[in-house]
């Protein structure tokens, strides 16, 4: 007889923290071979995850059988520490999965001084695993601990490589971050200090919208709004995210901001639901709007490469924002608010593989010099417009589908009364074309009449990999019904 | 088995072979060219089959589910035939005249891997099931013909290029959320003969009526509808072939096709009509169909002319779905097909003037005939054509837009019809006049030649062949439109079978 999926979901999801740790721990204690540990962990960490969901999907459809809290040495909440899984972590662990062994194959061929490779690979490797435990995290503070695996692990990377500019950037990085953690850490304090309780299933039973509740709010959310950089606390993340290597970029525009964002979400979804009132959530959107409108000018204006993606992060997590008030109006939209940041990352990430591809073939990213390399690769380029496409909305790929959803919810609260609704609307359909301008401006010079110049040999792995990523995102289009529905799997949540 | 496969392989008889095209490296000359020809024979084939279905009467569907209610459907009725076979047949030719036409420039596996993408398009565009997937078909072909605009890389190329994503990029965000909302309203329903809406006229008229006017400018601006026309005669400067695809195959004809799905499909005639919809447009096609034929007149450089000779023709199709009863609708269908045949008859040769003897101007074509006498004569054939002689295409599509504005009782339709008659021959017989009458006292100048040695025609066999293929085809079009095949007759059939009008005969 087999057992059902259920049964085996504890272990599984036991064993997806031990094991990425495992890798982490490896690499660290025989950093010579790191990057073979790398490789093969990545390849394993990758198959337990899609292991791991189809257990779950396999142990729907009713939320609660498939959702799993795991109690660590047997302790239960509140004195134990809980690892917690359902849709909303399932989908991110999966997306996480998914760039992190693309970042990993293309690292291969980005990152091959022996050196730097010792330092990368277990750096990168803690990175991936604290992002794991933070979507599987049940408490409060080790919410906390894990983010600051995440952001210190960050930081290092933005360093490794030791130019002036990448250390002054990491610096300037992680005081951004230790700023963003302890306003975090504040509010968890608070949170203990009335509650008693760490745990938020616990939590968001007692919460009620008092003041204690207020501060706290206030303060996480401001901590994790610097971290993921929402409008208009943003500021740091284009030097950041625009002098790191490749592939750290992209997990850092793809990943760690979004990991920023996932806490956000959970905790306005339930710890702080009491306190969101309509007149909140339209601060919040007019805060997207101008994100879209500010990310889009800087983006316009960027003279180089990597700073017109970073901008665009800025930009398209105005979106992000925007359905802010849409997920007050239909609470439903939060599964659509999801996939977008699902699909925004996958594509984010590959622009920006393809972008490091283009910069270390070219020896630099200056746009107005680009040309020849541009017009030598095509490959390359197409990977860059074929993200870019998602980027704007456009079908056939996973954008589309986001932007579709998105828009439906907009329509749906112009058509539920609310004459706000259209600035949504407007900005939703007019953040696209925005976006299909800065995307323009990278792919339209390798169409210019001019000499080509293949540049510095690049690796196959770099220029595949971007490829291989693009057409992800773009076939995400498809997988947009089976993702809302693992999302539904998330019991608590509308 | 369920007919659904078919249609997948129809989109797919393109869309793969281009996707291998993107990767060929350049120099793979046969490969290419065996890949660009085995796709659009096995396409060609393969709608045939279709067509033989459909005339049965089988019944051809494919869904995939794309988000919780939105399904992708792909689904053959005879409306769609109608321009997956127009698109099919002049893709074949096309891909012919583009292979001789680019032969030895650099670039070919983008242009092509593009090119071939746009077909996909144009076929998704055809065999849509419903409006949201119209709707990504549409936009895909918007991206996919943005290269091939592009493609020479001049300054010109690329501010066309701008110009051209600026206005179909904006119409599409339009649409797109035009499309949402009525989605949002009356669900995601197939497109139906007679339309879906009839249950809302009564709670939602002024909805409909302002979603109307957002689906009309989505459209609109690829069927290059006064006043959002500017960016077609702007994009001429894209090579030949591709002018083709714009004009005649792909983009201005899925803005027309567009339009005829919401009119007769999505709202259907009669609830067009009550909403006062109908008045409107055919207004604005009226205006356009005058518009363009004057800027025309004013135009030397023969693709300039030819450009807006499309914005006022394409408007005939919009004019008679707009007339909203059956004869119009069949004056509009046929003319989906008869202005793609003389159209792309009319680019191929403004190609071949400009490759074989450099000559870009009407006022240079003084004595071509004698020079490239079957190019000329295909020609001649096209522009008749358009002018409306009969026998020929263009006298069928007039004569039925005559009776459906008679049918529609509204006179001042025919007065636009004489007018632009009067207009297109004013344009299309200086040229005509020139070539075969005129004079030319210094030897030609033959860049072709001298580029590629002599030629056994009067110029490539590849560009001369498409052209006098076409040419024929529209002579034949005209003289056989009272067959049971004819494009004529395949529309009376879509007339009949979906709008059930007991009353109509021809």
């Amino acid at each position: 007889m087999i057992e059902a999926p259920e049964t085996w979901l504890p272990t599984a999801i036991a064993g997806l923290v031990g094991l990425s740790l495992a890798v982490a721990v490896v690499a660290t204690a025989w950093p010579r071979q790191a990057h073979r540990i790398g490789l093969f962990g990545a390849l394993a960490v990758f198959a337990w995850v899609l292991g791991l969901s189809a257990l779950f999907v396999a142990a729907g459809p009713e939320a609660e059988a498939a959702a799993t809290r795991v109690a660590l040495g047997g302790w239960e909440a509140p004195l134990g520490l809980m690892l917690h899984l359902d849709g909303l972590s399932m989908t991110l662990l999966v997306l996480t999965a998914i760039v992190a062994l693309a970042t990993s194959l293309y690292s291969l061929g980005y990152i091959h001084d022996r050196i730097e490779r010792r330092q990368f690979w277990p750096l990168w490797l803690w990175l991936w695993a604290g992002l794991n435990m933070l979507f599987l995290s049940g408490d409060a503070f080790n919410l906390y601990i894990t983010l600051e695996v995440v952001s210190l692990s960050a930081v290092a990377l933005v360093a490794f490589t030791g130019t002036a500019a990448a250390v002054s950037g990491a610096v300037r990085y992680l005081l951004i971050n230790i700023l963003g953690s302890l306003s975090f850490l504040m509010g968890v304090v608070l949170l203990f200090g009335e509650h008693g309780v760490l745990d938020l299933v616990l939590l968001e039973a007692r919460s009620e919208a008092g003041p204690t509740e207020r501060m706290a709010a206030v303060l996480m959310t401001a901590g994790l709004m610097l971290k993921a950089a929402l409008f208009p606390l943003h500021v740091w993340l284009a030097p950041a995210h625009g002098s790191a290597p490749a592939p750290v970029s992209a997990v850092l525009s793809g990943l760690v901001v979004t990991g920023s964002f996932y806490l956000l979400l959970r905790l306005w979804m339930g710890v702080f639901a009491p306190l969101a009132t309509p007149a909140f959530g339209i601060l919040i959107g007019l805060l997207g709007v101008a994100a879209l409108i500010w990310g889009s000018a800087q983006a316009l204006r960027a003279g180089r490469l990597k700073s017109i993606v970073a901008y665009s992060t800025v930009a398209q997590f105005g979106y992000l924002l925007v359905a802010f008030p849409l997920m007050l109006v239909d609470p439903d939209a939060w599964r659509v608010v999801v996939f977008f940041a699902v699909v925004h990352a996958l594509a984010k990430a590959s622009v920006f593989l393809a972008a490091g591809t283009l910069q270390h073939a070219a020896g630099h990213d200056r746009l107005a010099e680009l040309g020849g390399v541009l017009r030598a690769r095509p490959r390359t380029v197409f990977a860059l417009g074929l993200a870019g496409v998602s980027l704007m909305g456009l079908p056939f790929t996973g954008g589309f589908i986001a932007k579709y959803l998105l828009l439906e919810a907009g329509l749906g609260t112009i058509l539920a009364g609310s004459v706000i609704g259209v600035l949504w609307v407007v900005a939703i359909a007019g953040g696209g074309l925005l976006a299909a301008a800065y995307v323009l401006r990278m792919v339209a010079p390798a169409f210019h009449r001019g000499p080509e110049r293949a540049g510095e040999a690049v690796s196959p792995w770099m220029d595949w990999v971007p490829l291989g990523l693009a057409t992800v995102a773009a076939l995400a289009g498809f997988a947009g019904t089976l993702t809302l529905h693992t999302l539904t799997l998330t019991p608590g949540a509308p | 088995m369920d007919g659904g496969w078919l249609l997948l392989a129809i989109l797919f008889s393109s869309l793969g072979p281009g996707i291998a095209i993107f990767f060929l490296p350049e120099h793979r000359h046969r490969l290419r060219i065996t890949l660009n020809l085995g796709g659009a024979g096995i396409k060609l084939a393969l709608v045939g089959v279709l067509l033989a279905g459909v005339l049965r009467g089988d019944e051809y569907q494919f869904s995939l589910p794309l988000m919780p209610g939105i399904d992708l459907v792909l689904a053959a009725d005879a409306l769609s035939l109608l321009f997956a076979s127009l698109s099919a047949v002049l893709w074949f030719v096309t891909t012919v005249y583009a292979i001789g036409y680019l032969e030895g420039s650099p670039r070919r596996s983008r242009f092509f891997g593009f090119f071939s993408l746009c077909v996909s398009a144009t076929v998704g565009i055809a065999l849509s099931g419903n409006l949201i997937t119209f709707l990504i078909f549409y936009e895909m072909l918007t991206l996919a013909t943005w290269p091939l605009v592009v493609h020479r890389g001049t300054p010109a190329a690329l501010r066309a290029g701008r110009l051209y994503l600026g206005y179909t990029l904006t119409s599409g965000l339009v649409l797109f959320t035009a499309i949402v909302w009525l989605t949002l309203l009356a669900g995601a329903e197939g497109f139906t003969p007679g339309g879906y809406l009839g249950d809302l006229s009564e709670t939602h008229a002024l909805s409909l009526q302002v979603l109307f006017v957002l689906l009309m400018i989505g459209f609109g601006v690829k069927a290059a509808l006064f006043p959002l026309h500017s960016w077609l005669p702007i994009a001429m400067v894209a090579p030949a072939p591709v002018s083709a695809l714009l004009h005649a195959v792909a983009v201005v004809k899925a803005g027309a096709f567009g339009i005829i799905r919401v009119v007769n499909d999505v709202y259907g005639a009669e609830l067009a009509i009550e909403l006062g919809l109908t008045a409107g447009l055919l207004v604005v096609a009226a205006f356009t169909i005058i518009y363009g034929s004057i800027q025309a007149l004013r135009a030397d450089d023969l693709k300039q002319r030819l450009a807006f000779s499309t914005v006022s023709q394409v408007s005939y199709i919009i004019l008679g779905v707009a007339l909203a009863g059956p004869l119009g609708i069949i004056g509009g269908l046929v003319h989906l097909v008869h202005q793609g045949i003389t159209k792309i008859t009319l680019f191929f040769c403004a190609g071949n003037f400009a490759e074989t003897l450099g000559i870009h101007r009407i006022s240079e074509l003084n004595g071509i005939g004698r020079r490239m006498p079957l190019t000329m004569l295909a020609f001649t054939l096209g522009g008749l054509g358009m002018i409306g002689l009969p026998p020929l295409a263009g006298f069928v599509t007039k004569w039925h837009l005559g009776l459906g504005a008679l049918e529609a009782e509204a006179h001042w339709v025919l007065g636009v019809l004489v007018l632009s008659s009067l207009l297109n021959a004013a344009y299309f017989l200086p040229p005509i006049i020139r070539g075969w009458l005129g004079e030319r006292r210094e030897p030609w100048h033959e860049p072709l030649r001298d580029h590629a040695g002599p030629t056994r025609f009067e110029t490539h066999w590849m560009l001369l062949f498409p052209v006098v293929f076409t040419a024929v085809l529209g002579l034949a079009v005209g003289l056989f439109s009272g067959l049971g095949l004819s494009p004529l007759g395949w529309v009376s059939l879509i007339v009949q079978r979906d709008y059930s009008l007991p009353e109509f005969s021809l």
